[in-house]
């Protein structure tokens, strides 16, 4: 009956160890990065122009939490709540968006080069964000001044939206997604987007031209409570929707007929990412500006440690993306004091030299 | 084609791509129990044939129907519950290992058993398939053959998950085995009959003719996206078929002990060029 018989009772056991203890070490890692997700959040919270130790950090937001107004007194905790505390919590959410989106795509295109920003959907949004600032800024002054920010987000998220679609119909013939095409298409959307960009920056004036220059570099410097309310329903969405998307991009892997064959609502799962990819890009670029690398690297680094299944991949790479940038925001802001470095050349600085080293070290492990 | 009730059916089914009639007219009936082989030339639209009664693509013409409903009107989750597909070309992105890669099969409509029955439905379905000591192996370390039998792996689970929702179910086998040696193709066929046994409607796209008449209860061959014949293979193969379907000139003869036909290949070298 068997197609080979050896020991079925010896495997078997042996089996039933190795699920146990990869279950255990996925929990694990779960744990142990959200802890260590706090505990950053915390040390960031303390850095910068005016040192607050932890302690005090950890006291200030517990007295928040609890409503205990006691404590709550000094200059120490105007700078925690009002200016650190919405910077990091941005950095955190814009971090988990990036590297969530990174991995859904990379999952939805079964391919590990698949990033928002190398295939040009980040571009995309930059130039919609581009348009906004200068053509909204020349031609709709009247109607832009009553909703200056909510009209960011929405345009670069229409742009991220634009240039997945787009992204996703070239490369896509007959229900089947051709990588080569996708990168190229990607790379020739990017290029196109990024001359568009450049256009919009000659035409602008001197106040366009710096707040291009911000979207172009990315920075968490403009984070604010204002800003955060308006960002966190649209990142959230994707952070709190992964798990409907875990199993259907784990069949995905096999292929779309494959995944179809095992019962996955495919067209389902590819709208769904697609949509929640284009927010989150979308808002991070509006409000953060193009931070690369946090999409390719923390999902490649969770694979390499635990394995490629999306239901601890999402999760692992939230916690993973949050960590980076609010660790390279601390970086920006403490290696150019008083001045600070804008966020996306720190991340790129470390990213890209780890990428290439992953890749040197592991090749046999991203290929595919 | 007399039973009164198939597991699954198709009527006057065909399909159409650039104008070319890839599968036309075809009429066919899979009964439970019954283990049906699909033979034909290449390009015969044997995989396009099999396509169709998946769901994975929608007939231009005809019905097909599916334990007693029509294909098209049943939902992704529990046509996956009715019929398991083993497709042709194992391809995987990611790094997966093995037991990740079966267990596929019980993860998307096994929700509703316990995790233990999950657990071991992948256990069992491993160790059927013979796989299950590269349980904690990366997939794509694997030879081909071996990642082939990982693959029946997965769909001996997703049939199995699916029992418990769908009495009537269909296996279906697109060349499944192409990169296996002689002792694993033998093995598996013998598995896919058992499953047959069990009550399952068993469809097997293959190219070695001497194993499909041998394995068959049913055999259906394809040419130029018809149905040329069907039945009992010892009825339904003859020479005059064989040279106009396969384009060889070859004798069928009968093997000694269950009078089943077979062919021998070296009789075309032996033959002076026509």
């Amino acid at each position: 009956m068997t197609l080979a018989a050896p020991s079925p009772t010896m495997a078997t056991a042996t089996l039933t160890t190795l699920i146990a203890s990869r279950r255990r070490a996925g929990l694990l890692a779960i744990a142990g990065l959200a802890l260590a997700c706090l505990l950053l959040t915390i040390v960031a919270i303390g850095q910068g122009a005016i040192a607050i130790a932890p302690g005090r950090v950890a006291e200030i937001l517990m007295a928040r939490l609890t409503g205990d107004t006691s404590l709550l007194e000094g200059r120490d905790v105007l700078v925690v709540l009002n200016i650190r505390l919405p910077r990091v919590l941005l950095g955190l959410l814009v971090g988990a968006g990036l590297a969530v989106s990174g991995a859904l795509m990379q999952g939805l295109f079964r391919n590990p080069l698949a990033d928002p920003g190398l295939v040009g959907v980040s571009s995309g949004a930059a130039l919609a964000a581009a348009a906004t600032i200068v053509l909204g800024d020349r031609f709709l002054a009247g109607t832009m001044m009553k909703l200056p920010f909510a009209a960011l987000p929405a345009g670069a998220f229409c742009g991220g939206l634009i240039s997945t679609l787009a992204l996703y119909l070239i490369a896509t013939r007959g229900g089947r997604t051709s990588v080569a095409t996708m990168l190229l298409a990607g790379v020739a959307l990017g290029a196109l987007a990024s001359a568009l960009t450049g256009l919009l920056a000659f035409w602008s004036d001197d106040r366009q031209l710096r707040d291009l220059t911000f979207w172009s570099l990315g920075s968490l410097g403009g984070a604010s409570w204002t800003k955060l309310t308006v960002v966190a329903p649209i990142i959230l969405p994707l952070l709190l929707l992964m798990p409907l998307l875990a199993r259907g991009l784990n069949g995905l892997m096999l292929g779309e007929a494959e995944a179809y064959h095992l019962g996955i609502p495919v067209q389902r799962i590819k709208a769904l990412a697609i949509l929640l990819v284009a927010l989150a890009v979308g808002a991070s670029v509006a409000t953060a500006g193009l931070i690369g690398f946090v999409g390719i690297v923390v999902p490649h680094l969770i694979r390499l440690s635990v394995g490629p299944d999306h239901r601890l991949l999402l999760p692992l790479s939230a916690l993973g993306g949050a960590m980076l940038l609010v660790g390279a925001d601390i970086v920006a802001r403490l290696i150019v004091v008083p001045a600070e470095l804008p966020i996306g050349i720190v991340t790129a600085t470390i990213g890209a030299p780890f990428f290439l080293w992953l890749l040197l070290r592991r090749t046999s492990l991203i290929d595919v | 084609m007399s039973d009164a009730n198939p597991i699954l059916s198709g009527h006057g089914v065909g399909f159409l791509a650039g104008g070319r009639k890839l599968v036309a007219e075809a009429n066919l009936e899979l009964l439970g129990g019954s283990t049906t082989i699909l033979i034909g030339p290449n390009g015969a639209g044997k995989s396009t044939l099999l396509k169709l009664l998946t769901g994975e693509i929608k007939p231009a013409g005809g019905e097909i129907r599916i334990a007693g409903e029509p294909l098209a009107a049943v939902p992704a989750w529990r046509l996956a519950c009715l019929r398991s597909v083993m497709a042709q070309h194992a391809r995987l992105a990611f790094p997966f290992s093995v037991y990740e890669v079966a267990s596929l099969g019980v993860d998307g409509i096994g929700r509703a058993l316990t995790r233990q029955r999950r657990e071991a439905i992948v256990a069992e379905s491993l160790a059927a398939a013979g796989v299950i000591d590269f349980a904690g192996r990366r997939y794509q370390t694997l030879s081909g053959g071996e990642q082939q039998r990982v693959q029946f792996a997965r769909v001996l689970c997703q049939l199995e998950a699916g029992r418990s929702v769908a009495e009537r179910q269909v296996l279906f086998l697109d060349e499944p085995i192409a990169s296996l040696d002689l002792c694993h193709q033998l093995a598996l066929l013998d598995m896919a009959r058992a499953i047959a046994a069990r009550g399952v409607a068993v469809l097997i796209v293959l190219h070695d003719l001497n194993l499909a008449v041998t394995y068959a209860d049913h055999l259906i061959v394809m040419d130029q996206g018809q149905i040329i014949a069907q039945g009992p293979p010892a009825k339904t193969l003859d020479d005059a078929l064989l040279r106009q379907v396969f384009k060889v000139d070859l004798t069928l003869s009968r093997a000694p002990a269950p009078g089943l036909p077979f062919l021998l290949p070296q009789q075309h070298r032996a033959r002076p060029a026509a």
